[in-house]
């Protein structure tokens, strides 16, 4: 169908919702999503998410940032300029650990939200449902399953079917 | 995980029935008076759409007034120097310093909020997490002026960074003074990507509601395009986990790093192994302190009721009762130890230059009284008495009382930190080196003025942002539960 997006089923319930969001994954659909105003418990299995991957990234910054704090304070006080303290060694790694251990906390952190942001491909500042005025509802109080017209198991007629046999109230067509 | 659709099991009718809890263990709901998710957004969202409140205008206008106060002592502290301060010698840390730890302190039960209390799964945060996040952020804000100022210099900041100075030599990193420097600063910066990421649906739920250009623009830009898809919630709240599992290893470091910067030193009164743990505690109390000061007039003034009920406040008195009886202990085992330790410094320390009062414990050991007798006597009644009222559910229960108490755990908790900066610093080792101190009205002016500023900005985001995480609030609801009967699943136990 040229220049539809979508086709887009509401439900009342998270219930509801996740029921539909089964019966859609056992169809076999790959390009399709649920829309919530909050995470609905079980709803990644029912669509069958598999864990996330943004530990990766935290792992991968916090380490960068711990290496980062010592070899900044091993370069800064015992390579570059060394400075003798109360006759100690010129490098400790007992004394780094303070602010090694903050910078690994900063870059991990870093790491979760970009990691996020990454995965999610965000910032997209406009996406076809964003247009549907319908649409605005699913950070209110509805809950929007959406198959994509691109979808290899898309069909007009037999998709539309499976939705209203699913419980849907009000299906429409959403633009590209 | 294998994926298992449900509804692909066949499942008889269940063997087993739960049973409803008996009306004393029920729980009170977390929202009241079963709101549905929509009226949540309606409610909090009317926050900022609604007309601009007379209560609001009457506080702006004063906290502007007292920010726009302290700027103006700032720049006269920058223009003169810290001589307009009280500190001389030996006291070189006044309440610069005890301004410093009493506000980086309060930030603290926001992190405790947003992050360890969601590690702990204490759902009850959801309504409150927002609002004490934010209150974070500002704390900290006013907390950072002051070390900035207190360098007396404050063209010469930048030294604190990791740049090699005008003469080339770069920081020392074996100063605890250096570690706070990263501890603050990356405190700062994980609580605001910690409030913002949260903030993302929130956002995105003000977009879709907005009215105006502007604001669809504006909400529209800092939502970064979020859509609820289930496939980004479930990065997201990867992402949560992991930023509540970070804040609270570094909550925990930061005030452990302040507080290294009195222990590391070899003053009696500060050299104390205790200090770390003691410090994260008193910090936590003197938050939640501050937590319900703020929210129990706001849960009232914003009709916000169902959203804020009595059991959170209940809670909240709870964990000021549970960490302000580590403080009353840390109190203790200091004395102890300056008494068990044996070290006559330490002993003379806490007992003549802190407890010594004129009229018991002074009389009773036959010392002279403390100069400082009556702040240390505060501190013990705020951080010791005050807490232990919260024991009686009856107290708990009692809003205005509650708020009574909180004020107090905030005046207790700036007095714990003038007994340690002051009267430590006051008499060491030799006698010729005392001296008396009393802050001037720069002092008092630029303290006053820290709330100025943490009132401004809180003010702004109580009108601009959502000030309760909501996403969160409609996911802890009843109705948000799919296998509750209110979130529509069939009643009976089948799938």
């Amino acid at each position: 169908m040229p220049g539809v997006y979508a086709i887009m089923a509401e439900f009342e319930t998270p219930a509801a919702t996740l029921h539909a969001a089964e019966k859609v994954y056992d169809a076999g659909f790959r390009d399709w999503d649920v829309f919530t105003p909050y995470p609905v418990h079980g709803m990644d299995q029912a669509m069958g998410i598999k864990n996330s991957k943004v530990g990766w990234f935290t792992f991968i910054g916090g380490c960068a940032g711990y290496l980062t704090g010592m070899l900044m304070i091993w370069f800064m006080n015992a390579v570059d300029y060394r400075i003798i303290i109360g006759g100690k060694p010129m490098f400790s790694p007992f004394a780094a650990f303070p602010p090694s251990y903050e910078l690994a906390i900063l870059f991990g952190s870093f790491g979760a939200l970009l990691g996020m942001l990454f995965l999610n491909r965000l910032p997209r500042l406009h996406h076809p449902l964003l247009k549907n005025a319908r649409f605005a509802l699913a950070t209110h109080d509805r809950f929007f399953l959406v198959i994509e017209t691109g979808d290899a198991k898309f069909s007009d007629l037999e998709t539309r079917r499976l939705l209203e046999s699913l419980g849907s109230r009000h299906i429409e067509w959403v633009e590209e | 995980m294998d994926h298992f659709p449900a509804s692909s099991l066949v499942v008889d009718e269940p063997k087993l029935r739960v049973q409803a809890p008996p009306p004393a263990l029920e729980r009170a709901p977390l929202v009241n008076n079963l709101r549905s998710p929509g009226w949540i957004s309606d409610r909090i969202a009317s926050v900022i759409e609604g007309g601009t409140p007379g209560w609001w205008k009457i506080s702006f206008g004063i906290s502007v007034t007292l920010m726009t106060l302290c700027f103006a002592m700032v720049l006269w502290l920058m223009s003169t120097g810290v001589g307009l301060w009280g500190n001389q010698h030996p006291m070189m840390w006044g309440w610069a310093i005890i301004n410093f730890v009493w506000w980086i302190g309060i930030g603290h039960a926001g992190t405790l909020i947003s992050s360890i209390l969601f590690l702990l799964r204490q759902r009850w945060r959801t309504s409150i997490n927002r609002t004490a996040e934010a209150m974070t952020i500002f704390a900290v804000v006013c907390a950072g002026l002051f070390p900035l100022i207190h360098i007396g210099r404050i063209w010469l900041g930048w030294w604190l960074l990791s740049f090699p100075n005008s003469n080339n030599i770069w920081p020392q990193f074996r100063s605890p003074l250096m570690w706070d420097v990263f501890a603050v600063s990356t405190y700062f910066t994980v609580s605001v990507l910690f409030w913002y990421m949260g903030l993302i649906p929130d956002l995105a739920v003000m977009r879709d509601r907005a009215k105006t250009k502007i604001r669809k623009f504006a909400y529209g830009l800092f939502s970064l395009g979020w859509t609820g898809s289930t496939r980004h919630w479930s990065n997201y709240e990867k992402a949560y986990l992991i930023l509540a599992g970070l804040s609270t290893v570094l909550v925990l470091s930061v005030h452990s790093i302040v507080s290294l910067d009195f222990s590391v030193s070899q003053l009696p009164g500060w050299h104390t192994t205790i200090f770390p743990p003691y410090f994260v505690a008193g910090a936590v109390y003197s938050g939640f302190g501050m937590v319900l000061t703020l929210l129990i007039p706001l849960r009232r003034l914003l009709k916000l009721e169902d959203i804020i009920t009595v059991r959170h406040v209940d809670l909240m008195c709870k964990i000021a009762l549970t960490t302000g009886s580590i403080v009353g202990y840390a109190y203790c085992m200091e004395f102890f130890i300056a008494w068990y330790g044996g070290n006559p410094n330490e002993k003379f320390m806490f007992f003549h230059n802190r407890a010594a009062d004129p009229f018991i414990f002074g009389p009773l050991l036959g010392i002279q009284p403390a100069p400082y007798w009556w702040a240390f006597w505060t501190m013990v009644f705020c951080n010791v008495v005050v807490p232990q009222f919260f024991w009686f559910k009856k107290i708990r229960s009692g809003l205005w009382f509650v708020f009574g108490l909180a004020i107090l755990i905030n005046v207790g908790m700036w007095f714990e930190r003038f007994v340690i900066v002051i009267t430590s610093l006051q008499r060491d080792f030799l006698p010729s080196n005392w001296s008396d101190y009393s802050p001037t009205f720069v002092d008092v002016l630029q303290f006053l003025g820290t709330f100025g500023l943490f009132f401004t900005l809180f003010l702004l985001f109580l009108r601009f942002v959502p000030l309760i995480a909501i996403a969160e609030v409609k996911g802890v609801t009843p109705q948000a539960d799919p296998h509750h009967p209110l979130g529509g699943a069939k009643i009976g136990g089948k799938l």
